[in-house]
């Protein structure tokens, strides 16, 4: 019930945008969030964007799943390419 | 798609899991709750319990409010759609679910009712739009998510006069739920065995991660919001283990890309200018 899926916002017409999700697009509300604009990706969750995706954390959060500790034996090289 | 795959890499799955493996306490056992639905389905559509320690168990949570409604709720609905012959709305989730007497909305759709599968509130205005001699009834469920659309649905139809829209509203809260879990007596003589949780993902877009502060602090239960893509699961699961290694306690946001503190505040905003707060659900 509460899956919702990242979408890049294509168009905007007053409260609706066009969004995509890979090959899909789909009018969702922006009745829920302020300040989005073409090309930012959103949250879309029951035909409406829920939330802003941060492009920065995402990252940060990717930069973390391969961070490597003092005990870690993965090889590093191959732990960091996956984020290059 | 972006920001689906990388964070279904498997390379990266392996490196989160030999960490995982690196951190546990072998002398003990961690038992962390997963609250949502969609945290359940990752771990059993990609096999991550297979990837945890044998002493790192995961309590299934709540999931949705749609497998825990009252029987009732259905019930009221299967008679207003047989003794009125109103149309009703609903999302799809809710067609299966058993009613009474062996009934569901999908057989009672099967005989004749009206019920109409939305996927968006906006679908379920249209249907009002387009039938103004009849009653539409927008069967309303879920947690915090489905709360704030349901709210703008009500907005919109008080402003375009929809007075044959109306909502039947069974939303309930994340952090209301938790704290029943918390304080469930002991069932058999058994207490709910948790060492902390893995909290709501987008749920928590649109309340924040500050609604979750009691837990840490009333039930010294570590929280780690966690995204639903399965190396959200496990990277979540691995800073829980942490907290309980380091004998921290607190609310931590692996989902940052989503989640903040305060949360959604247009959304919260409309859902309390809409809707009241009850203590009790029945």
């Amino acid at each position: 019930m509460c899956l919702a899926i990242p979408a890049e916002i294509l168009s905007i017409d007053g409260d609706n945008a066009v969004v995509s999700v890979g090959d899909v697009k789909k009018t969702v509300s922006l009745a829920l969030v302020e300040g989005v604009s073409i090309g930012d990706y959103v949250l879309v969750h029951v035909g409406y964007a829920l939330e802003r995706l941060d492009p920065a954390e995402a990252e940060r959060t990717l930069a973390m799943f391969a961070e490597l500790d003092e005990t870690s034996t993965s090889n590093k090289d191959e732990v960091s390419e996956v984020n290059s | 798609m972006k920001y689906i795959e990388e964070f279904r890499n498997q390379k990266l799955a392996k490196h989160i899991a030999e960490r995982i493996q690196h951190s546990v306490d072998p002398s003990r056992e961690y038992h962390f709750m997963e609250f949502c639905g969609g945290h359940t389905h990752a771990i059993f559509r990609y096999g991550v319990q297979d990837l945890m320690p044998a002493n790192v168990h995961y309590v299934h949570g709540p999931g949705c409010p749609v497998c825990v409604l009252p029987t009732s709720r259905i019930d009221l609905m299967i008679r207003l759609l047989r003794e009125e012959n109103v149309i009703l709305c609903t999302y799809a989730d809710l067609l299966r679910v058993p009613a009474s007497e062996r009934e569901s909305l999908m057989k009672v759709k099967a005989e004749g009712a009206d019920v109409r599968m939305v996927y968006s509130t906006q679908d379920a205005l249209n249907i009002a739009r387009d039938n103004p001699e009849r009653e539409v009834v927008f069967f309303a469920i879920g947690f915090e998510t489905t709360t704030p659309p349901t709210a703008v649905a009500i907005l919109q139809a008080q402003s375009e006069q929809l007075s044959n829209f109306s909502v039947f509203c069974n939303h309930v809260l994340t952090p209301a739920a938790m704290s029943g879990l918390l304080d469930a007596p002991a069932v058999d003589g058994e207490v709910l065995n948790l060492d902390g949780f893995l909290g709501p993902s987008h749920v928590s877009s649109v309340i924040g991660s500050q609604p979750y502060e009691f837990v840490p602090e009333k039930y010294q239960k570590p929280v780690v919001i966690a995204g639903f893509e399965p190396l959200d699961v496990m990277q979540s699961t691995l800073m829980l283990i942490q907290q309980l290694n380091e004998g921290r306690c607190e609310v931590e946001n692996e989902y940052a890309r989503v989640v903040n503190r305060e949360g959604n505040r247009k959304a919260q905003a409309l859902v309390a200018e809409v809707l009241e707060l009850r203590d009790r659900f029945e």
